[in-house]
């Protein structure tokens, strides 16, 4: 799993391999407040509460093992921060 | 649209002839004493006409219900009396901020509260001026006649979409309810004004950006410009912007918008002013009796004349001002209220003439003798003036 | 004061500046629906209202509804700003009157597809007369009330759901008024449609969502979500997760139930919360019973 940050815009993705398919999970931090939820509610706790601090001074999540690129983060998320990477971003 | 020719109609049908002839195909109205008719009218007309008729569960539900058939690009209108016009209050405010086109027609009856449902009166005058909260610029038609319920309510729509605003008729119980002659045009006769249309792409239009008449072009919902319509300070791109220049650029202008067009807007009468020392003011259904005590005055020797607004707001300041250094010594402003316009006529003589009132607490409209009797007193000196 | 300020926003040294708000805007794949610059959006980390928009534009999407003939409508209330995030035509009206408002919309022009996106107070409280009439109506449109039991933008009074004891800034000692059961007030004035669900259960909200926006008639869909600045955190559900475990634990889907039982227990905040959908039944909406007598109006008078 690698992670790549986006030159020109301020987006961090994660580049997911599953058994299944091949996928990512991104996050535009700028938008993120903390919530919270999509690391509460990830049906495989792939997501933890990251030391860093976006601009705002919110902890975002950060991609650690075992995402199953479920989009349930995606769905929960109330900022549109994460999300999951269509397949050819 | 009604066949063209001579009819003898109700003041309230003939309003509702008057909206159906400027092109009203939604109308939301709730049923009140003594603008009920208006209701019946459009009920019993619209389905022939493809027209939308809603009976609401109130006034609040009317007003909010034809500010969104505009949105949806029709041409839409209420009608109610005074306590459903105070309900309204809010969502007029609305109406006006967000510029959006419609009439509403207010019959009034004797107030305040439930007061004289049945009963002529002209209480609500001030209300249509200053009834929402925060400052507006309205436009207020008077008609004196189920002729002009139709001719007025054309003319506000008209109005209403040239100014982006919504617009009201205020008739009263006297005009509403008696039955005269009214003159039908042939339908290419009767000139129809529709709001303007956006000439920018949707990704460059800016919905609330006027042009130089301080109106903004107008998109409807479903036309796809994605536009965003909100009663918060909003900025020219139609975003909540809740600052204070935002405040002041708009508002001025929402302001502007009828008091810098307000020539184009103002329709007045006057009868024997040439030469008149004193000018009665009134408007509505005394306007009727104001005319005749004209006559009767000028044959007891009193030079008398008539100024009659058709438009209450806006008013006819200048021409007050005006009358009051050509020669008029004195106004007698008569009204069935404990004085309304009478502010207004005293504050536009600037102390170069007298005001007078000859009120009438609601229930009749002041008979010639009335008035004359008024004129006599005053001239005796019986009468204070109004400052006193 | 120039009023054509604003046309230079189209100006060169404007549009390649990159906008304050909306930082890497197009990425996210719902961006397409909201409005550029608005994004971030004002609602407090832990408010449900974001996870109800979310749920709402990706039913609009996965429905490939054109956003040009689609039209929502907000009151006022926290809820109330969600007019102004999404990019269609959208309304931001007065207190309680988004429903008359959509009203005359949708019968103005029957081609959009409406939604009115607003609270418990705006809906139940000041709306309430013009929510049991246009379901009594079958008016069709949809209404999403965002339930989060309080007046949250006004600093958390206690509103027409708030359960009767809770602590809220105008019942500082404890309420002591019934709240309402929403969905049984909506059926019972005659709603096509009617839903429960909660902000954890984003998967059936999604799912609901969808069967509105195609489904002819009024439809409802009552949401809880947290509110922990305003009511949250006095009733000791001090962040959004903790609210969301609370729903999570507590909540029971019970489509069949019968719609007296699934009032939320005043008295005991861990109450069962009985989530589903309740009602999904068939009846022929206002324009269309309209115009059907419209039509016999129209032969009588031997009009086209």
């Amino acid at each position: 799993m690698s992670k790549d940050k986006e030159e020109n815009s301020d987006l961090e993705c994660w580049d997911i391999e599953t058994k299944k398919k091949m996928g990512g999970v991104c996050l535009i931090p700028e938008r993120c407040k903390g919530c919270g939820f999509c690391i509460e509610f990830c049906p495989v706790g792939a997501l933890e509460t990251s030391d860093k601090t976006t601009e705002k001074g919110y902890h975002p999540p950060e991609m650690t093992e075992g995402c199953i690129l479920c989009g349930k983060c995606e769905k929960i998320c109330p900022e549109f921060s994460i999300y999951l990477k269509e397949e050819d971003e | 649209m009604m066949k063209a020719g001579t009819h003898f109609l109700d003041g309230n049908t003939a309003s509702a002839e008057g909206a159906i002839a400027a092109g009203c195909t939604f109308f939301a109205g709730y049923p009140i004493t003594p603008a009920s008719e208006i209701l019946e009218r459009i009920a019993n007309r619209f389905p022939e006409l493809h027209g939308s008729y809603l009976q609401m569960e109130d006034e609040l539900a009317s007003i909010t219900a034809i500010l969104g058939a505009s949105w949806a690009g029709r041409k839409a209108m209420t009608a109610t009396s005074g306590p459903g016009f105070s309900l309204m209050m809010e969502s007029y405010g609305l109406g006006l901020m967000t510029e959006t086109p419609c009439v509403i027609v207010n019959v009034m009856r004797g107030g305040p509260s439930t007061g004289l449902p049945t009963k002529v009166a002209q209480g609500d005058v001030n209300q249509t001026r200053w009834g929402t909260h925060g400052d507006v610029g309205v436009v207020v038609y008077v008609p004196s006649s189920p002729q002009e319920m139709f001719d007025m309510t054309i003319q506000a729509f008209n109005t209403a979409e040239k100014y982006r605003l919504p617009v009201v008729v205020l008739s009263d119980e006297m005009v509403a309810h008696m039955t005269e002659k009214v003159e039908i045009p042939e339908k290419d006769e009767i000139e129809i004004v529709d709001r303007k249309k956006p000439r920018d792409p949707p990704e460059e239009f800016l919905p609330f950006c006027p042009d130089e008449d301080l109106v903004p072009p107008m998109a409807n919902a479903g036309e796809g410009y994605s536009v965003h319509v909100t009663g918060l300070t909003h900025d020219e791109e139609g975003h909540p912007s809740v600052d204070e220049e935002t405040q002041n650029m708009l508002v001025t202008r929402l302001i502007d918008k009828i008091r810098k067009n307000a020539d184009d807007i103002l329709e007045y009468d006057e009868y024997k002013t040439e030469d008149a020392k004193k000018v009665i003011v009134a408007y509505g259904s005394v306007y009727r009796a104001a005319i005749e005590a004209v006559d009767m005055a000028r044959e007891k020797g009193y030079k008398v004349g008539l100024l009659r607004p058709k438009t209450i707001w806006p008013f006819p300041e200048e021409r007050i001002y005006d009358l009051a250094r050509e020669g008029v010594d004195s106004f007698l402003v008569a009204e069935i209220n404990f004085g309304q316009i009478v502010f207004e006529v005293e504050r536009c003589t600037a102390g170069a003439a007298q005001t007078y009132l000859a009120p009438k607490m609601g229930g009749s409209i002041h008979t010639p003798e009335d008035i004359l009797e008024r004129i006599e007193a005053i001239e005796e000196g019986e009468i204070p003036q109004f400052k006193e | 004061m120039s009023i054509r300020k604003s046309r230079d926003l189209f100006s060169p040294d404007y549009m390649d500046q990159k906008p304050a708000k909306g930082a890497a805007y197009g990425k996210h794949p719902l961006d397409g629906y909201l409005r550029k610059d608005r994004i971030p959006h004002i609602w407090c980390p832990g408010c449900g209202l974001g996870v109800i928009l979310n749920s709402y534009l990706r039913a609009l999407k996965d429905t490939d509804i054109a956003p040009e003939d689609t039209a929502v409508i907000s009151g006022i209330g926290c809820s109330g700003r969600a007019a102004g995030y999404v990019d269609v035509d959208s309304f931001h009206v007065t207190h309680g009157r988004a429903i008359p408002f959509a009203t005359g919309l949708k019968v103005g022009n029957r081609d959009l597809v409406t939604t009115v996106f607003s609270g418990d107070g705006d809906l139940f409280a000041i709306g309430g007369n013009h929510f049991i009439h246009a379901a009594r109506r079958n008016v069709d449109f949809n209404v999403i009330c965002v339930n989060n039991f309080n007046y949250g933008m006004t600093g958390g009074q206690a509103g027409p759901t708030t359960p009767s004891e809770a602590e809220t800034s105008t019942t500082p000692w404890g309420g002591f008024e019934q709240p309402f059961n929403l969905p049984a007030v909506a059926a019972g004035a005659g709603a096509v449609y009617v839903a429960r669900w909660t902000t954890f259960h984003v998967e059936q909200l999604i799912n609901s969502l969808e069967k509105a926006l195609k489904k002819k008639g009024f439809c409802f869909i009552e949401v809880l979500s947290p509110c922990p600045t305003g009511y949250g955190r006095k009733v000791g559900l001090k962040t959004g997760v903790k609210t969301m475990n609370h729903f999570k634990e507590n909540s029971e889907i019970d489509h069949d139930a019968d719609l007296a039982d699934v009032a939320l227990d005043p008295d005991d905040p861990n109450s069962k919360i009985i989530v589903g959908d309740f009602i999904d039944r068939e009846a022929p909406t206002y324009q269309d019973v309209r115009g059907k007598v419209f039509e016999e109006a129209r032969k009588k008078l031997g009009v086209e």
